[in-house]
């Protein structure tokens, strides 16, 4: 069978890890197309960049545990989609070696990003306390 | 395969995206004169410029991976995936064009 089919990557036969992540990648995948196009689109088209002020974020946008918690819950799904999918496109173009390191610095940069989103999200007061 | 080649480098400038936007929302919250004059950077020309391809990069990826969920939960319609293909440009520049003028707006002094 061919690596790659008209659609995407056809679901792997081997079964076990690699069927997991072939449907958390779409599964995932309907999450951030809701989640990520609505943040672009209130970002960008109900807001604009030039008064998103960390003043702002704090005392407006942020000032709201909902909105708040669906930040970190995009979060926690986008790192999962892209390490996955970066981890995808790693395999296969790296060997041996250089493939260790490239997973290494992915799994890396995912642990960092995770954590310093979690951080910016859990201790940012809410203005009044 | 171009839809493939787009999704693989979408996908990859998303990614780097990512990383650089959680980074500065960390900054907000631990240095937030510095966020500010980041973000002063993403207000101008250049910065919307950049915006623009971002949202580009997310639409078409959006956009192309319900193409494949389609067809891999539906494998009737791959025999529609040209159809398919097409109807994403046409939500692509139909929602992305007025989008794009809606972010560079300010820098055109409209």
């Amino acid at each position: 069978m061919a690596l790659y089919s008209r659609s995407g990557r056809p679901r792997p036969q081997s079964g076990g890890t690699e069927v997991a992540i072939w449907y958390f990648m779409r599964l995932s995948g309907v999450a951030l197309f809701v989640l990520a196009l609505t943040h672009f689109s209130v970002q960008h088209f109900l807001s604009d960049p030039k008064d998103q002020t960390a003043d702002w974020i704090f005392a407006d946008a942020w000032n709201n545990a909902l909105r708040r918690g669906l930040d970190w819950l995009m979060l926690v799904i986008v790192v999962g989609h892209m390490t996955l999918g970066m981890r995808t496109v790693t395999m296969d173009y790296l060997k041996g070696g250089k493939r260790v390191l490239a997973l290494s610095a992915l799994w890396l940069a995912a642990a960092l990003v995770l954590t310093m989103g979690t951080v910016v999200v859990a201790t940012v007061k809410l203005p009044g306390n | 395969m171009l839809a493939w080649a787009f999704h693989r480098i979408s996908g990859i400038g998303i990614f780097a995206f990512v990383l650089l936007h959680v980074f500065d929302i960390f900054l907000a919250g631990a240095d937030p004169k510095a966020y500010d004059d980041l973000l002063t950077f993403y207000a101008s020309t250049l910065g919307r410029m950049m915006e623009v391809l971002i949202g580009a990069a997310l639409f078409y990826h959006s956009l192309n991976g319900i193409r494949i969920l389609i067809m891999d939960f539906w494998p009737r319609m791959t025999a529609y995936h040209k159809q398919i293909w097409y109807a994403n440009w046409v939500i692509f520049l139909g929602v992305g064009l007025p989008g794009a003028f809606i972010i560079m707006r300010p820098a055109l002094g409209l």
